[in-house]
């Protein structure tokens, strides 16, 4: 079995991954609704029904995706990561 | 100007009770306010919920209450663009920021960048960047609060400064961290029922439907109000823009520093969950408040109060609710204001004592009690320079004034926050170097920028053709950070790495 130092760098790097990774994402849907002002008005201007552009719809989706990214890096978080380092403290304290 | 409107009793009472209850919220919290743990950080004792409604109150400030429900009600659309700006920053502080900034910190976010670093030049940079966006976010809060006040309650501009000042440093001064807390839990259950209540008030004249209200807007002032308009016309300015709010949320101060009043990571995390949750519920009911006052008041009402548009959910409270309702609004606006202005002097006060006396000045060997006496003295020295900088600064643009705090936030304090901490090569002149390069060329860009040399200084041409800088200040501050750790390696610090990626997880 691996030390527990090696299972600790490989926790950091798991933990590292999924935080660019979201941090990607969000950055990416917040940039392309931007561009999407930016170089296609008329596209957003468009309404899907008659009260309801698709610029105020996306805005909406914005909001929503910020909301999902953060339960899924808190459901890994409360899940694998926290149970992931209450074992690592348990095994460093037991070898001390 | 328009002259001052009559003084509404309701709100003078709303106004008057609110400064009663943090007094007394004080009081309750100067008798735990013993030690400088109780006095910057509430003696880490704050939980989950109480954190993310504390972030959401220091985040949601009147610029948001009441410039961005003014922006909708103006212009429609473009509103919703800086709404969605603020709200996203959040997830990027939850990814890479609360946890580490909580493990790895005591009272500031310069501890964090600092940690692994030789002190004494990092907590110099750090403290000059941190205070300049106190110092830009202040003036903004404060001329705001003069302007407001002036319109809500007919006071003279100057008389309501002092008035704010004295307030907040009375409460700040005597009850620290945790009077600033429960302030803020306060104002933000305020504000989000407020803004709540009045967002039902509007949507019950249309059904509970929101299109009908979108579909009125319309039938008024035509299709375009659903649509992007003149906000943003220049790509790059709006992705500028953008960029800047996204990570100058992660950089702000006052923010950082509520980390470390919740005991652990985990209480950290749900925080920021909690927050984030707020700050997008309230932003969606703005957006309901402006088309209602578009709607419901009209464009020439609002603009005959305030040609900026602010007073466009206050004068919609009054359509929806009468008399009473406008005094509770503007009495919640002003709670708003006295709050921002609060965690701003306290992020502030914790730099000057902690980084630049504690850790600088006195290396590290001051006693408890003399931080202690540092930490108030300095509260009530920021205290005093806020009411001079809003009456020096009377007139200006509060919305610009924001927009170069968190420039600022974005381009000085997040690329040192994010090299230091996941970066091993990363060393003390190169984190030195982000930092001070990142102020000064925001600066100095916001300077040459249309805003200044076009709009203010009536030139005919911009050097620089941006009015927001982030989208060259940021990745020049990350690169110069880089470089300089690359040419000039720092073995100690590299060393002292190891340090970091076991505390980033375990905390002390």
């Amino acid at each position: 079995m691996d030390s527990p130092a090696d299972r600790l760098r490989a926790l950091d790097a798991a933990r590292w991954r999924i935080a660019l990774a979201l941090t990607g994402a969000m950055t990416a849907i917040y940039v392309a609704f931007v561009l999407l002002i930016a170089y296609n008005k008329p596209l957003l201007a468009m309404q899907l029904v008659p009260g309801l552009s698709l610029g105020i719809t996306l805005g909406v989706v914005v909001i929503l995706a910020a909301w999902a990214l953060i339960v899924v890096y808190v459901r890994w978080a409360n899940s694998t990561y926290d149970r992931a380092l209450a074992d690592l403290r348990r095994e460093m304290e037991a070898r001390r | 100007m328009t002259p001052a409107p009559q003084p509404n009793v309701i709100a003078m009472a709303g106004f008057g009770i609110f400064i009663a209850l943090s007094l007394i919220i004080t009081w309750l919290a100067a008798r735990r306010t013993n030690t400088t743990e109780d006095f910057l950080a509430a003696g880490r004792s704050v939980t989950g919920w109480q954190n993310g409604l504390a972030l959401a109150g220091d985040y949601m400030s009147a610029a948001s209450f009441l410039g961005i429900a003014g922006l909708v009600a103006l212009s429609g659309f473009d509103g919703l663009i800086y709404s969605i700006g603020f709200l996203v920053g959040w997830p990027v502080v939850m990814f890479l920021i609360a946890e580490p900034l909580r493990n790895l910190g005591r009272y500031t976010f310069t501890d964090v960048v600092a940690f692994r670093l030789q002190q004494t030049p990092v907590r110099v940079a750090s403290a000059f960047g941190g205070l300049a966006v106190v110092a830009f976010y202040l003036i903004a809060q404060m001329v705001g609060a003069g302007n407001l006040i002036r319109l809500l309650f007919g006071l003279q501009y100057e008389v309501a400064i002092v008035i704010v000042g004295l307030v907040m440093l009375a409460y700040v001064l005597f009850g620290g961290m945790l009077a600033t807390t429960w302030v803020q839990i306060v104002k933000a259950v305020l504000l989000l029922g407020g803004a709540g209540l009045l967002a039902l008030l509007v949507l019950a004249r249309f059904s509970f439907n929101p299109l009908a209200l979108f579909q009125e807007a319309t039938r008024q002032y035509g299709d375009a109000v659903l649509a992007p308009g003149q906000l943003v016309s220049n790509p790059l300015d709006a992705i500028s823009l953008g960029i800047a709010l996204m990570f100058g949320t992660a950089g702000l101060p006052h923010i950082l520093m509520r980390f470390y009043t919740v005991p652990d990571a985990q209480t950290a995390r749900s925080s920021v969950a909690i927050a984030t949750a707020v700050i997008g519920v309230f932003y969606l009911f703005t957006f309901i408040l402006g088309f209602g006052a578009m709607v419901l008041v009209g464009h020439d009402a609002i603009r005959a109060v305030d040609a900026g548009g602010n007073m466009a959910a206050p004068l919609l409270a009054e359509v929806v609710g009468g008399q009473a309702f406008l005094g509770f609004i503007s009495a919640v606006a002003f709670a708003t204001i006295l709050a921002v202005v609060a965690g701003l002097t306290l992020a502030g006060a914790a730099a000057l004592s902690h980084d630049i006396w504690v850790s600088v000045v006195r290396k590290g060997s001051a006693s408890e009690r003399e931080q202690f006496l540092v930490a108030r003295g300095s509260t009530v020295l920021l205290a005093l320079a806020s009411i001079a900088l809003g009456i020096v600064f009377k007139g200006q643009n509060v919305a610009y004034m924001v927009g170069l705090a968190f420039a600022i936030a974005a381009s000085a304090n997040f690329p040192a926050l994010v090299l230091s901490v996941f970066w091993k090569p990363c060393t003390t002149h190169g984190a030195q170097a982000s930092m001070i390069i990142g102020t000064i060329s925001t600066l100095t860009l916001i300077y040459l920028s249309p805003t200044i040399q076009i709009d203010i200084l009536k030139h005919s041409a911009a050097w620089f053709p941006l009015k927001n800088p982030g989208l060259v200040t940021i990745p020049l501050s990350f690169a110069v950070g880089i470089i300089v750790s690359l040419v000039a390696p720092e073995p100690d610090a590299a060393r002292r790495f190891a340090d970091v990626e076991q505390r980033i997880h375990f905390g002390e």
